[in-house]
């Protein structure tokens, strides 16, 4: 450890770190780092957290928007979801590389698992909030339960099931940092392994994940403007 | 020898488990396929005390040191409404960004060790305590107000005596939820060196040894699940009322 670094020049250090490949004095010569190295990086990161927010909402999105409307298993769910707030992470994915095995294969579900709760949470809450007699409207034109969820509490509920969603994909961000300790290797490799990087990498890796995270918050803020209908916004304005 | 050798590089964080662990007295070693090892389990409690501590001080400071500033932001917003919108996005985005990247990025500020985490742990409970006290405040039905200006309550004893009283079940909702993922979170301090129960996880050796995650991960779970039952209790005793309307 260097004795004392002014913070804008390790920060500086950095940004060259993203920008041209650097010397290390373990890899034998190799250099490490760089744009494409970076690149490659954030696309496993961006690629893990995809799939795992693909698979929550696979399994969490219909069956919180089925017990939403048929407004069962309330209980349940904020156990669920305060169950999920405390499940530490790096416990997480250190058991799934202990006892599953490593890799995409099992880092997936285990991140998976960490965005099911707010996503279905989410759900159940948003489409409860529907007005009953919205819903009943909607029975009394003869549309069958399945058009109701879809055709009036879904579109009714996006600002919340979003909200979820977004949550979801924070909590899974955030952990596919630590993928590289279970054999994926995200940008969390320029911050874990800093023996191979330096602290120059390691701060790197900061910023990048920081920055990843905030595009995808902001993409996701964005996607959720597109998905509510504008008679919502005028009433939440 | 080579013992010494391996020792040196594991480095004093896991040291004294590593030592433990390769020598020839280990409990499991017969049956290293074994997910939970008792026998080690009953020899090595004690090894989790130390962390336990540190990590529920480190948490018990992060949510005290929160709580202050949301609060103060919400009163300021409270006061200052244009403010509302812009601190909700700022805290959001110290919210999004990922604890492990935000120790880094402070690192060369703060350095190496629990300032650094408990400030990460600080900022990542803002945006949900400041929101749930904007809320709180907001649900303050109009006639309260309106009932005690009429007695001559100036703005400010409003404020302290009416409206933050009637605020206080979202606001410890809000408590509660930051806890939980605090305790959680915590874990990720062993990378900035801050201790805690992340070093019976992460610790040289311990990553392999799911007997040590296992009991590590049970404490946190734990620990979370005591910390919301203590402020559920907080919430029951400093909202009389709300009982008195059950009953």
């Amino acid at each position: 450890m260097s004795a004392f670094h002014p913070p804008l020049a390790s920060f500086g250090g950095a940004i060259e770190f993203i920008l041209t490949p650097q010397s290390s004095n373990v890899t034998g010569g190799e250099e490490v780092g760089g744009f494409s190295q970076a690149m490659e990086l954030a696309l496993k990161q961006l690629e893990v957290t995809a799939l795992a927010l693909a698979l929550a909402l696979i399994v969490a999105l219909p069956l919180g928007l089925y017990l939403g409307h048929r407004g069962k298993g309330e209980a349940l769910l904020v156990g669920l979801a305060n169950a999920g707030r405390a499940v530490p992470e790096l416990a997480l994915i250190a058991l799934v590389a202990a006892l599953i095995g490593v890799g995409l294969v099992t880092v997936t579900p285990a991140l998976a698992i960490l965005g099911i709760p707010p996503i279905l949470t989410n759900a159940f809450v948003g489409v409860r909030q529907v007005d009953r007699a919205t819903v009943d409207a909607a029975r009394g034109m003869g549309m069958s339960e399945l058009e109701i969820i879809r055709k009036v509490e879904l579109p009714l509920a996006v600002p919340t099931v979003m909200g979820g969603i977004r949550g979801a994909a924070i909590a899974i961000v955030a952990t596919a940092t630590i993928a590289p300790l279970a054999g994926v290797e995200t940008l969390g490799d320029f911050i874990i392994n800093a023996s191979i990087y330096g602290e120059d990498g390691r701060l790197a890796g900061a910023i990048l994940v920081a920055l990843i995270a905030l595009a995808l918050e902001g993409l996701l803020a964005l996607l959720q403007r597109r998905l509510t209908s504008d008679g919502l916004k005028l009433k939440t304005v | 020898m080579s013992n010494q050798l391996l020792l040196a590089a594991a480095g004093d964080v896991g040291g004294d488990f590593f030592r433990q662990r390769s020598s020839d007295t280990l409990p499991c070693q017969s049956r290293p396929d074994e997910v939970f090892c008792f026998d080690w389990a009953r020899d090595n409690i004690d090894r989790f005390g130390t962390p336990t501590v540190q990590h529920l001080e480190m948490v018990v400071l992060s949510l005290v040191l929160g709580l202050a500033i949301a609060f103060a932001l919400a009163l300021l917003a409270h006061r200052v409404r244009w403010l509302q919108t812009p601190l909700l996005a700022a805290t959001g985005v110290l919210y999004t960004i990922p604890s492990i990247a935000f120790f880094f990025l402070l690192l060369p500020i703060t350095g190496l060790g629990r300032d650094t985490a408990i400030v990460v742990l600080a900022a990542y409970t803002l945006q949900i305590i400041y929101r749930n006290t904007m809320v709180g405040l907001a649900n303050v039905p109009e006639s309260a107000r309106e009932a005690a200006r009429g007695m001559g309550f100036t703005d400010r004893q409003i404020l302290w005596r009416v409206e933050l009283p009637l605020a206080i079940p979202e606001i410890v909702a809000g408590l509660r939820i930051a806890a939980l993922s605090t305790v959680a979170i915590a874990t990720l301090a062993v990378f900035i060196g801050a201790g805690g129960l992340g070093t019976q996880i992460y610790g040289s050796g311990n990553l392999t040894f799911p007997t040590s995650i296992l009991i590590a991960a049970a404490i946190v779970m734990s620990m979370a699940l005591a910390l919301d039952a203590v402020l559920l209790t907080v919430q029951r005793l400093t909202t009389p009322w709300r009982r008195a309307r059950a009953g």
